[in-house]
């Protein structure tokens, strides 16, 4: 079954902005997936549609085979949303936005502090649940709406940016907590900066450029689609003036910094192969760039000279 | 059609309305006990002292039903307003709006919550009264349903306005330059018997003397209108907003771009 299928989805706002030109996506049960894009790109816009926040010019949008026109309830109920920015009343209390949102959901009182009890621990939250909300750090802020989203049990789950500006350790141990809800069945649609997030967490993908889907695959064959990889290798000993090794381009950086450029069709252990027999030892090494960032960044340039 | 669901969604909306008040309920129940401890003093006894009688009643005693509702008008669209345009502010509406709850829900939760400020507010103004005049019901029920009747007329004035809004003081300018002088031109203070002809007609377009009368009527037994006109145009206030509101928040006005 689909999580969510759209058709056609058409936004123009009122300025005359088009946001979204018509756009088919679908997402199956089950899946981690990324929507990407650039700022202003509408990724929001569909997102905010799919979760009656935005109004659609055109098009169907269903979620779990519920119409969104025709069974808006249905629709709702099985989606949780986690927004890009804070909107839980700062003036609340953790504990009583959870089973607000829960009584919004219709779930009666004492299931409703089953699951706020349930996410919060799960999100440790479970201690600050007394605390006025605006006295939460941004971390903490973050892990209340991901908490929040989840106290009616949705078996969507849409994630807008969720990372956003919170410290490294958090958003690993969120990247952990999302894999983990991913893995007992829910599924996730990410929209996220961080590339990286989405490289590492989600199977299938969609790049949404200027209201347009322009990519539309699994994660695995739309990074396939770059046939080229840079590393930047820190050496132990000073690297020689002049250094060549057959078949690859390389960028020496610094005395013990080289960057090599991978063809697809090569390997990696062809590099260390050709260091080695030249006497230099490789200590660590690292992707130059993101390569899903790489990816988009090329997808998105080569739209702008084509329109161009 | 209404399920558990919904009653459920409901409670919620009117249990976080509640706590709304009494979480600050230094700035919803003093001010107007305070307001109109001070309207009792100088109008009813410094002043009124010198009026004498009006309708048969001591001054006091006459204009402490129009103060009454004059309190319960101006809370039930105070609380509504400030509530909801707040969450519109917060962005917190929005976790209404992604919910599956309908429409009518949570406009009937935020009527619920204006009514109960309106109330909470009502009851305080008349023990207020009490200790400055003797105030017998000669109509408990039309004293009442009026009372439940405005209360909602201006909940949903309220909720309007706070669709419109676009900032602080989109809120403010109804209450100060709309309800503010129709409630003084009311006949809070005064009948419009004493008025000449061509300005009582005026005030006849006044809905707000509609309802300061009929909760006087039910209070004293004496109105200025007809008692079943008042209930009509109440009514017919309160099925108006409430369909226009719900047609506001069907197009999304304020709420969804």
């Amino acid at each position: 079954m689909k999580a969510l299928s759209l058709r056609g989805l058409k936004k123009t706002y009122d300025n005359g902005v088009e946001a979204l030109t018509g756009i088919d996506l679908d997402v199956d049960e089950g899946d981690f997936f990324a929507l990407l894009g650039p700022n202003g790109a509408g990724k929001t816009t569909a997102i905010g549609i799919v979760t009656s926040l935005v109004n659609k010019t055109a098009g169907s949008v269903s979620v779990f085979g519920h119409d969104l026109d025709s069974d808006r309830e249905g629709a709702k109920t099985c989606i949780g949303l986690v927004p890009q920015e804070v909107n839980f009343n700062q003036f609340e209390k953790v504990y009583e936005i959870l089973t607000n949102q829960a009584g919004f959901y219709g779930l009666p009182r004492p299931l409703a502090e089953e699951r706020a009890e349930k996410h919060l621990r799960e999100l440790k939250l479970w201690d600050k649940r007394n605390e006025i909300a605006r006295h939460l750090s941004g971390g903490m802020k973050r892990r209340l709406m991901i908490a929040r989203a989840l106290v009616h049990e949705p078996p969507l789950l849409i994630l807008d940016e969720p990372t956003a500006g919170v410290d490294i350790e958090i958003r690993r141990s969120m990247w952990e907590f999302m894999k983990d809800i991913n893995a007992a069945g829910t599924t996730i649609i990410l929209t996220t900066h961080y590339l990286e997030e989405a490289e590492s967490l989600c199977r299938n993908i969609a790049i949404i450029d200027a209201g347009t889907i322009v990519e539309n695959d699994r994660m695995s064959r739309v990074l396939r689609k770059l046939n080229l990889e840079t590393f930047v290798l820190d050496v132990d000993e000073p690297l020689p003036e002049t250094l060549d090794l057959n078949g690859y381009t390389i960028r020496r950086v610094d005395d013990h910094t080289l960057e090599v450029d991978k063809p697809q069709d090569r390997s990696i252990n062809d590099v260390f192969a050709a260091l080695t027999e030249r006497g230099i030892r490789v200590g660590s090494m690292r992707n130059k760039s993101n390569r899903l960032e790489e990816l988009f960044l090329r997808m998105v340039e080569n739209r702008e000279n084509g329109s161009a | 059609m209404p399920n558990r669901r919904h009653f459920v969604a409901l409670a919620t909306v009117v249990g976080r309305e509640f706590r709304r008040v009494r979480r600050i309920w230094i700035q919803t129940i003093v001010p107007p006990a305070i307001t109109m401890t001070l309207y009792f003093i100088i109008f009813g006894n410094l002043i009124g002292s010198r009026i004498g009688e009006m309708g048969g009643f001591t001054y006091m005693q006459f204009i402490a039903p129009g103060l009454i509702m004059m309190s319960i008008i101006s809370n039930s669209y105070g609380n509504v307003v400030s509530s909801f345009f707040g969450s519109r502010f917060g962005k917190y509406v929005e976790e209404m709006l992604v919910s599956p709850m309908p429409n009518y829900i949570m406009l009937l939760g935020y009527m619920a919550g204006g009514l109960i400020r309106g109330l909470c507010v009502g009851v305080l103004v008349t023990l207020i009264a009490l200790f400055f005049t003797d105030l017998r019901m000669e109509h408990p029920w039309v004293t009442l349903s009026i009372v439940l009747l405005t209360s909602m007329v201006f909940s949903l004035a309220g909720f309007v306005n706070a669709i419109y809004a676009r900032n602080f003081d989109g809120i403010s300018i109804i209450p100060t330059f709309v309800l503010t002088p129709l409630t003084y031109l009311g006949g809070v203070f005064y009948s419009i018997s004493l008025l000449p002809d061509f300005w009582q007609a005026v005030s006849r377009a006044n809905p707000i003397l509609y309802m300061v009368n009929a909760f006087r009527y039910g209070i004293l037994g004496v109105s200025d209108i007809s008692i079943g006109t008042a209930y009509l145009i109440i009514s017919g206030f309160v099925v108006l907003l409430f369909v226009f509101n719900l047609y506001l928040l069907r197009r999304g006005v304020g709420l969804r771009p």
